[in-house]
């Protein structure tokens, strides 16, 4: 007897086939359609937007399937851990303590590398000080990111009560998901960073695998339990930090695309599960934004209409595990 | 032979289990009985390193529990708890493939792919490989993860309670595979049990634990007798010989 997977779960390399085929449409569509003037300046402006678009959704995506599987709970996104509102602190602090046209000199790259640092450190701090414990309790990770998450809310709307209208208006802008003023210099720095925690994670599938089945099973297969979730933890806060320092804040897409990618899945291996849910934020990005720019000529919150489908989605998810 | 040596697990000042100093030898089956609350399943968590012991040391052969590393001691002793709930949906044969990671690292072999298939007959389970662990009965389920832990291959394998939420036909089948799987692949188990009249038919060494501690240990006949019973139970359990095997009548 051979072992022969089931007919469903050949279906696996077919639908990536197809997902990649309709990001790649949607990315051939997003540089050329409605394009006016020169080619030479249409396709680097376009090429910058895609490349955060895709870099992003491969962030997002990768980082909430994972954060789900270690902690085994399809509702949780890592916006949980509170670096979200680190990021709206750091940019608040910054263009207090400057000024909007001090803020605005400031070297894009520098302040990206500087804020990504500050970022990871932070969640590094916070994971090694909890996780080290007798403990190792996730749930208590994602309560005091949670807590902490409201903690630097509140340091941030102190700061923007007291700071000029002006600084106000212009800080809020950029607090929005944004793929419009992405710096190409900032761009590389992500894409090295994305990229080295990526081959850091890669050999490591098969153990994200088990830790699918929960703790206990874990340890009793013999995974390290402890040092993969704190590797685990600290790729999240890699691919968080740096999308969240690319474009801004997003809340539920990376649900959304999570719960799309369980749902079309055959199968439940990260080496389906990653790759499908990264075409899968792709395309929603992507295709969104060229809908959104050809179809409704309407050209700035695609974050807008991702997070409130997004939040929908979560409110439905709710609903539906309460109902069971 | 699981070695524990004066194995401590206290919660404050609260202790779950209090200096226990246990052999189970290799071979056969360990029964671990008692009322709620003893101690059993912690005990068994610390044995098999899913918990960190407060204080004491655990040794499975030449291995020391605490520093040995996870995927060696994964190849010798397996454990199974009692809940086994998984945001994954896996069918039968993946979640057997899941038992010989430690083996393979998740690259299975043809002999990992034959030592999967073979479990999987062992427990009866080829007409349901491909079936969704989360659509099966409770049986059902529960010979899933036998085949799984069972495809580890370990010479020790640690049971939380294997018989909960089973009706009586697949408790005494689950009861019957444990002692088939004991005497034909020499395997060791260890298991929590609460009917003592399962206990008391399948294994060979009963151990007893009330708060925290082992309070004896025996084998069946040396533990069924009303007086050490009472002694573990606080109740007076009158014991019947039925075709040479000990009933205690707990129900009046």
């Amino acid at each position: 007897m051979t072992a022969s997977p089931d007919p469903t779960r050949r279906r696996a390399p077919l639908l990536l086939l197809a997902m990649s085929a309709l990001v790649v449409l949607a990315a051939i569509g997003f540089m050329t359609l409605g394009a006016k003037g020169s080619w030479s300046f249409v396709l680097p402006f376009r090429g910058t937007k895609l490349a955060a678009m895709a870099l992003v959704a491969y962030a997002v995506s990768v980082s909430t399937i994972l954060f789900q599987t270690i902690t085994t709970n399809r509702i949780l996104t890592p916006s949980i851990m509170g670096l979200d509102a680190l990021y709206v602190l750091i940019q608040t602090t910054i263009m207090f303590a400057l000024g909007s046209s001090a803020t605005a000199a400031l070297p894009h790259s520098a302040l990206f590398l500087a804020q990504v640092t500050v970022m990871i450190g932070f969640s590094a701090a916070v994971y090694a000080w909890l996780f080290s414990g007798r403990s190792q309790s996730l749930h208590l990770v994602a309560l005091v990111g949670l807590v902490l998450g409201v903690l630097f809310n509140s340091l941030s709307s102190l700061l923007h009560r007291v700071m000029a209208p002006n600084e106000f208006v212009i800080l809020q802008d950029r607090l929005f998901a944004n793929f419009n003023t992405v710096d190409t210099s900032v761009l590389a720095i992500a894409a090295l960073a994305v990229l080295a925690v990526s081959a850091y994670g890669a050999s490591k599938l098969r153990t994200f695998d088990v830790l699918h089945l929960g703790r206990e099973s874990a340890i009793a297969l013999g995974v390290d339990y402890r040092k993969t979730v704190f590797q685990v933890l600290i790729i999240v806060a890699t691919l968080v930090s740096v999308s969240t320092a690319l474009v801004g804040p997003t809340m539920f897409f990376g649900l959304l695309v999570a719960s799309i990618t369980y749902r079309i899945s055959a199968s439940e291996k990260h080496a389906v599960l990653l790759p499908l849910a990264t075409l899968t934020g792709m395309l929603l990005l992507i295709g969104g934004q060229l809908v959104l720019e050809r179809l409704f000529a309407f050209d700035t919150a695609l974050s807008i209409v991702i997070e409130f489908a997004g939040g929908i989605a979560f409110i439905l998810m709710v609903l539906r595990s309460a109902s069971r | 032979m699981i070695a524990a040596r004066n194995l401590t697990k206290a919660y404050g000042a609260k202790r779950v289990v209090d200096d226990v100093s246990l052999d189970i030898p290799r071979g056969g089956i360990t029964s671990v009985i008692g009322p709620n609350g003893a101690g059993k399943s912690t005990l068994l968590a610390l044995l098999s390193r899913l918990l960190p012991p407060t204080s004491g040391s655990v040794h499975v052969d030449e291995l020391d529990v605490a520093t040995a590393p996870g995927d060696v001691l994964a190849r010798r002793l397996s454990i199974l708890r009692q809940d086994n709930h998984m945001t994954a949906r896996l069918t039968v044969r993946e979640l057997v493939e899941f038992g010989r990671f430690p083996h393979s690292k998740g690259r299975l072999s043809t002999e990992d792919a034959q030592r999967v298939d073979e479990a999987i007959r062992y427990l009866g389970l080829e007409d349901l490989s491909d079936r969704f662990i989360d659509e099966m009965s409770g049986g059902q389920r529960q010979r899933a993860f036998v085949a799984m832990v069972l495809s580890q291959d370990t010479d020790y394998l640690l049971m939380d309670e294997p018989l909960n939420s089973l009706d009586m036909r697949h408790a005494a089948e689950t009861m019957k595979l444990i002692r088939k799987i004991a005497d034909e692949l020499d395997k060791s188990f260890v298991l929590v049990l609460h009917d003592i009249n399962f206990a008391s038919h399948y294994s060979d060494r009963i151990v007893a634990m009330r708060e925290g501690a082992v309070i004896t240990h025996g084998t069946p006949d040396e533990i069924m007798q009303t007086g050490v019973l009472r002694e573990i139970f606080e109740i007076d359990i009158p014991i019947h010989e039925l075709d040479g095997r000990r009933i205690g009548l707990f129900y009046r």
